[in-house]
């Protein structure tokens, strides 16, 4: 599903990033994680073509990103507050992005009624803007907003953090469907290691831009990822 | 302790990701400032010897006239003066007195331009009534200190009243009240308050009157202060009721419509855009005034048509041209969403269009001017829509000035949303037509200059798909340092 080939990023020298070679197959849970500065986000926000690479490539289902648009009916992500409008309520935010996927009213109030339980009656009808909600209920919207329209491929910044434990809890039950649909390829990163292999089939870690750790999910991974990160 | 925030100051100021606009605007300002002042030293002399040709007694002349001079005073500084924010909540965990903290907030204010003013309209006033007129010293100085607390403490009742904006209509409607009430010879206040003035000079202990008041007016506002310290009380915020709007009838007009019902709530619910676009009145109200020609000078055809395309102009330059800057804050989710380029900036395309369809409506009034005038409204219309509109866009990926949309600060005051750059960019929007319309109406006669505006505009409308994509190209190349330049907020 995504291909990325010798992708590097440079800032006045400094590589921040550079990835040889990594597929991500289609209906995978991909987990990424790493300290501060380790690339994370910027992998993301390339995949998103909001950041230039200096060198090599993304394809997304054959779509080069940064050539193309077309990776965008089938992509959605929340990597921060700057995806979220916040002079909208809640209701508004879900329904505008419902428009830009095609999706009516009905399918988005249906998808807004499954996930009751994740907003904990804390979201909806609260007569509250986005930027008047707490950091963690900002979140909630955000995430829930990247499921409008059955996208494809999900990308998810940081998810866990800001939320509390029965949200988190939640959200793990979240992305696990998600991830039994095969059609769905989602890329978490997260600082939690229990979260990430918990909900990743497939666990990548990074270091200072480079690809340092690729497992398959198993009962030791949670193990080998400590091992690594304790210093 | 003052020392480290002056420090703090400084940094904030020349960090700012808009600092050389800033610096610009800075040297403008200070340029003005040096200018009041000396228009405000020039009035101070010129009283004098004006009322002393006129056999007037100056004092109980000013005094009489002061009670109008501190009610504007208050109204300007509420409109205009801005009250110095240091970021305060980093601080309140440290070790720094609260106080030390408020004294310095409070204390800067005092030596703002509007409290130094007065000192050069008063201080050259009062030594030529000591030097020249032969008035006592003593007295003249007590009356000079008396004036001076009472410009302190329309200081600290601005600081009062900061965040309610609207006060200043009911100061003007007072200001206006008492003044036809007194022209009319109706009720006049001077006579009231005259004789209180008077009395700061005559009796030299009443100086101790406003001194007094001052100092507790200072203990409140410092009260005020300390009280508003908290994250939950002055430095909470405003929440205001949200209400979900659907704007179902917009739907008709598919993802357009979506966008639309969009930049609706934008310039709805966030104050920035709000001001922004009732500045553009002014552009349409000043455009009546030529169009009508009522003054003398501006009844020709050149000051017409410019009034002409002011009118319909007037959203399109406060608004339109800071086109992608008002998503600065979510311009990663429309970068990232199921946006095509095209759709989003042929979106914002329609925006302006409309406004300028609705403002072209509104000046449906100057048939009242004859139809050479209405002609010019519709000619100018139809070049703002054809060739202007894809301006404001081109020349609003270059902008890249993130806008907070949330800042509550004043309508006028510290950067403004009306700035030099927005002015320098009006020109070529200007200038072009002009220059068109003059060609025509000198060399080919009446009318042919209105038909060669219309001409270019519609002209533009035929290129609209060549221009769009060149446009679309544009934001295209564009597209990465203008996220990155958003991010740099303030």
């Amino acid at each position: 599903m995504i291909q990325v080939n010798n992708l590097t990023k440079t800032y006045k020298g400094i590589t921040v990033l550079n990835i040889g070679n990594l597929e991500i197959q289609k209906g995978e849970s991909f987990g990424l994680v790493g300290n501060n500065g380790a690339g994370k986000t910027t992998f993301f926000s390339l995949l998103l073509d909001l950041i230039e690479p200096s060198t090599g490539s993304i394809t997304s289902n054959g779509i080069q990103v940064n050539k193309s648009e077309g990776w965008k009916p089938f992509t959605a992500a929340f990597i921060d507050e700057t995806f979220l409008i916040g002079y909208l309520t809640p209701e508004e935010y879900f329904y505008f992005i419902g428009e830009l996927r095609g999706q009516d009213k009905q399918a988005v109030d249906e998808l807004l009624k499954k996930h009751e339980d994740f907003f904990n009656g804390e979201i909806l009808k609260k007569k509250k803007y986005l930027r008047d909600l707490s950091k963690g209920n900002q979140k909630k919207v955000g995430i829930i907003a990247t499921l409008i329209g059955n996208p494809e491929v999900i990308i998810l910044d940081e998810p866990f953090a800001n939320l509390d434990p029965t949200t988190q809890f939640r959200l793990k039950k979240i992305i696990k469907d998600l991830s039994d649909d095969k059609n769905v390829t989602i890329l978490v990163s997260s600082h939690d290691l229990a979260h990430t292999t918990e909900v990743s089939t497939r666990i990548v870690a990074m270091h200072k831009g480079e690809v340092v750790k690729d497992i398959k999910t198993s009962a030791e991974t949670l193990q080998e990822l400590e091992d690594f990160f304790a210093v | 302790m003052f020392s480290k925030f002056l420090r703090l100051e400084w940094k904030s100021f020349t960090r700012s990701a808009s600092f050389t606009g800033n610096m610009i605007l800075k040297i403008f300002m200070i340029i003005g400032k040096i200018n009041l002042a000396i228009l405000f030293a020039m009035g101070g002399v010129g009283m004098f010897f004006i009322f002393r040709d006129e056999k007037m007694n100056p004092i109980q002349t000013v005094n009489r006239f002061l009670i109008y001079y501190f009610l504007a005073d208050v109204t300007i500084r509420i409109i205009f003066q801005s009250i110095p924010v240091i970021n305060i909540r980093p601080l309140l965990p440290m070790p720094i007195n609260r106080g030390t903290i408020i004294s310095f907030i409070m204390g800067k204010t005092f030596v703002s331009i509007f409290t130094l003013l007065p000192a050069f309209l008063f201080i050259p006033f009062a030594l030529l009534l000591i030097f020249k007129g032969d008035y006592p010293a003593l007295n003249v100085i007590l009356w000079m200190v008396s004036l001076w607390a009472i410009v302190y403490i329309n200081n600290l009742i601005n600081l009062l009243l900061d965040g309610k904006d609207n006060l200043f209509i009911i100061f003007i409607a007072v200001i206006a009240g008492l003044g036809s009430l007194h022209y009319y010879n109706l009720f006049d206040v001077t006579q009231y308050t005259g004789p209180v003035f008077d009395s700061f000079y005559n009796t030299p202990y009443m100086f101790l009157l406003p001194v007094i008041v001052l100092a507790a007016v200072w203990k409140y506002t410092f009260t005020y202060f300390t009280k508003a310290m908290y994250l939950d009380t002055g430095l909470k915020g405003k929440h205001t009721e949200a209400v979900t709007q659907n704007l179902t009838w917009l739907n008709r007009f598919g993802l357009m419509g979506t966008f639309l019902k969009n930049d609706i709530k934008l310039i709805w619910r966030n104050k920035r855009p709000r001001t922004t676009v009732f500045q553009g009145v002014f552009f349409y109200a000043y455009g009546i005034l030529l169009l009508s020609g009522v003054v003398e000078q501006y009844n020709n055809p050149y000051w017409k048509i410019l009034g002409a395309l002011s009118i319909t102009n007037g959203f399109m330059f406060t608004f339109g041209q800071l086109v992608p800057s008002w998503d600065s804050a979510y311009y990663p989710l429309m970068m990232s969403q199921n946006i095509k380029y095209r759709e989003y900036i042929s979106a914002k395309w329609w925006l302006i269009v409309i406004a300028t369809a609705v403002t072209t409506l509104l000046a449906t009034v100057c048939l009242f001017f004859g139809v050479e005038a209405y002609l010019m409204v519709l000619a100018a219309a139809i070049y703002n829509m054809g060739v202007n509109s894809h301006l404001a866009l081109l020349s609003g990926a270059f902008i890249k000035t993130p806008i907070d949309l949330t800042t509550t600060q004043q309508a006028f005051g510290g950067k403004k949303a009306f700035n030099i750059k927005a002015i320098l960019l009006v020109l070529p929007k200007l200038i072009l037509p002009f220059l068109v319309f003059m060609y025509g109406d000198k060399l080919l006669g009446k009318g042919a200059g209105i038909a060669l505006v219309a001409a270019l505009g519609i002209l533009g409308f035929a290129f609209r798909n060549i221009v769009f994509k060149a446009i679309e190209k544009v934001y295209l190349s564009e597209k990465y340092s203008t996220i990155d330049a958003y991010k740099q907020k303030n």
